[in-house]
């Protein structure tokens, strides 16, 4: 019996180009003994959560560099909830104003992640997100 | 939240509520018995034991090659062609699990976009979990689960394979090995090992120099095979010269070597044209009978050396264990008796050899 592994899911929905803060979360869960999907640039929010779907993630991490995460991130809530995948924690990571950050939470986001945050803290939140919900 | 709580999406694995909808094709109720098998233990017997029976109805391909060869783009353009005839196509893709923290980057869906929401596509990236020969101990329950839920071709990416990751071959029905040009003298071709488990050669990024070469190359290592006999998955066949010349049949398989542009699509056709031509060639003269039980008794293999392996460590104290591992580092006992004595403390049968 093996033990069981967190997997997560590293997504960049949206059209901006810069996928090195992506890269540099994955790594860092990898390091800590998780499995992480990682999907690359420009995932419209239906091929992030058929990822979701057909992988079993217990998280998903959206990086959004864009501006555009009060679009594209209540479109992958939605559809979560769509395909029954409610219990998935969701993190979003990226360039957040501080107002947004607390209606991305009030959809249900278990954390926000700006520039310079510690990877520890990211790794810790996923790790208890995964084992509260 | 609302919606199903995370104990609902972990429960009813064993329920036969969820194995009815593998069977009816949901693919979330697909993905959750993976992960079942994934885990492995008692739960995951049950239900392949209710799914085994559904199985053995597809057409599973195994792509390997070295790191970087352009497997993932390659199985993105067959899954495009297979669906093309109408056919739903299961993948199962693997990336080595860090030996260090027991964490992984699964990226095969990079290169994947293409077919990523295509409802009749179903995409599962697997970590090793410390198995060796280039596959997870849980590729083979996968591909049973997608056979099961009624995809009628799977397609196996193996890890970035080095000489030595030939388990593929042994549960593929067809083995595509990824070649990329000047990636190697003839010697490296005649070495044992991975070229030597195909089925079909695939000179992939063929727009590079050099290409043609490597294609002789290969020829060249393929023109050595003697005549009538044939290396099949690593093991020799007499092939029965039946003196019918239709069909192939009473000839051995002579692997196709094939050139493709994976990332333009070029020559995807004819390789989904070559995997059938060696479909059909085992079909004749029982030969995927006789592959099929030879596939089996190695799964059977397989699964009773881990399931005794993991039976003894869990018998065997942590204690005992530190204890015994003093013993061999201090030269009072070799490791080969102190494996017998923990075997024999553990109540399992001892063999003396």
């Amino acid at each position: 019996m093996e033990e069981r592994k967190i997997r997560v899911l590293i997504a960049k929905p949206g059209l901006d180009g810069h996928d090195r803060g992506a890269k540099v979360v994955a790594r860092a869960l990898r390091d800590a003994g998780m499995e992480v999907i990682y999907t690359g640039l420009r995932q419209t929010p239906e091929m992030i959560v058929e990822a979701a779907l057909q992988e079993d993630v217990d998280a998903v991490g959206l990086s959004i560099l864009s501006g555009a995460h009060r679009t594209l991130v209540p479109r992958v809530m939605r559809l979560l909830q769509e395909y029954g995948l409610g219990h998935v924690s969701v993190f979003v990571g990226g360039i957040i104003p501080d107002d947004d950050s607390l209606a991305l939470r009030e959809l249900g986001v278990k954390g926000v992640y700006g520039p310079g945050t510690a990877l520890g803290e990211i790794v810790g939140a996923i790790q208890r997100g995964v084992a509260s919900s | 939240m609302k919606g199903p709580s995370r104990e609902d999406a972990q429960r009813p694995s064993t329920s036969t509520e969820v194995i009815g909808q593998v069977l009816s094709g949901d693919r979330r109720a697909i993905a959750q018995v993976i992960s079942l098998m994934e885990r492995g233990g008692a739960e995951a017997r049950e239900a392949i034991a209710v799914l085994y029976r559904h199985t053995g109805r597809a057409q599973v391909i195994g792509v390997t090659g070295a790191p970087g060869t352009g497997k993932s783009t390659l199985v993105n353009e067959m899954a495009k062609a297979y669906r093309r005839q109408g056919l739903s196509v299961g993948i199962v893709a693997i990336d080595p699990t860090s030996p260090f923290s027991g964490g992984a980057i699964l990226g095969d869906r990079i290169r994947m976009r293409d077919v990523a929401t295509d409802p009749h596509i179903f995409i599962r990236s697997m970590a090793t979990r410390g198995n060796l020969g280039g596959l997870a101990r849980a590729t083979a329950d996968a591909t049973h689960v997608l056979d099961a839920a009624g995809y009628p071709v799977i397609l196996v990416e193996t890890v970035g394979a080095g000489q030595n990751e030939v388990d593929i071959a042994r549960m593929a029905h067809t083995t595509v090995v990824l070649q990329m040009p000047a990636s190697g003298d003839e010697i490296q071709a005649i070495k044992a090992g991975i070229l030597e488990i195909a089925d079909i050669l695939v000179v992939n990024k063929a727009d590079l120099p050099g290409a043609d070469n490597t294609v002789a190359a290969l020829r060249a290592m393929l023109d050595l095979n003697s005549e009538h006999d044939e290396w099949h998955h690593g093991r020799l066949y007499r092939v029965e010269v039946a003196g019918v010349d239709s069909a192939g049949l009473g000839e051995s398989w002579r692997s196709p070597v094939l050139k493709t542009c994976a990332l333009r699509g070029e020559g995807v056709a004819e390789l989904v044209v070559a995997i059938q031509a060696h479909w059909q060639y085992q079909g004749n003269g029982g030969l995927r009978e006789r592959r099929e039980r030879e596939r089996v008794a190695d799964e059977l293999r397989r699964i009773l050396r881990y399931t005794l392996l993991e039976r003894l460590l869990s018998q065997i104290s942590e204690d005992d264990l530190e204890q015994t591992v003093q013993h061999i580092v201090t030269r009072e006992q070799d490791p080969y008796s102190a494996a017998e004595t923990l075997i024999q403390k553990a109540g399992l049968v001892s063999q003396k050899v």
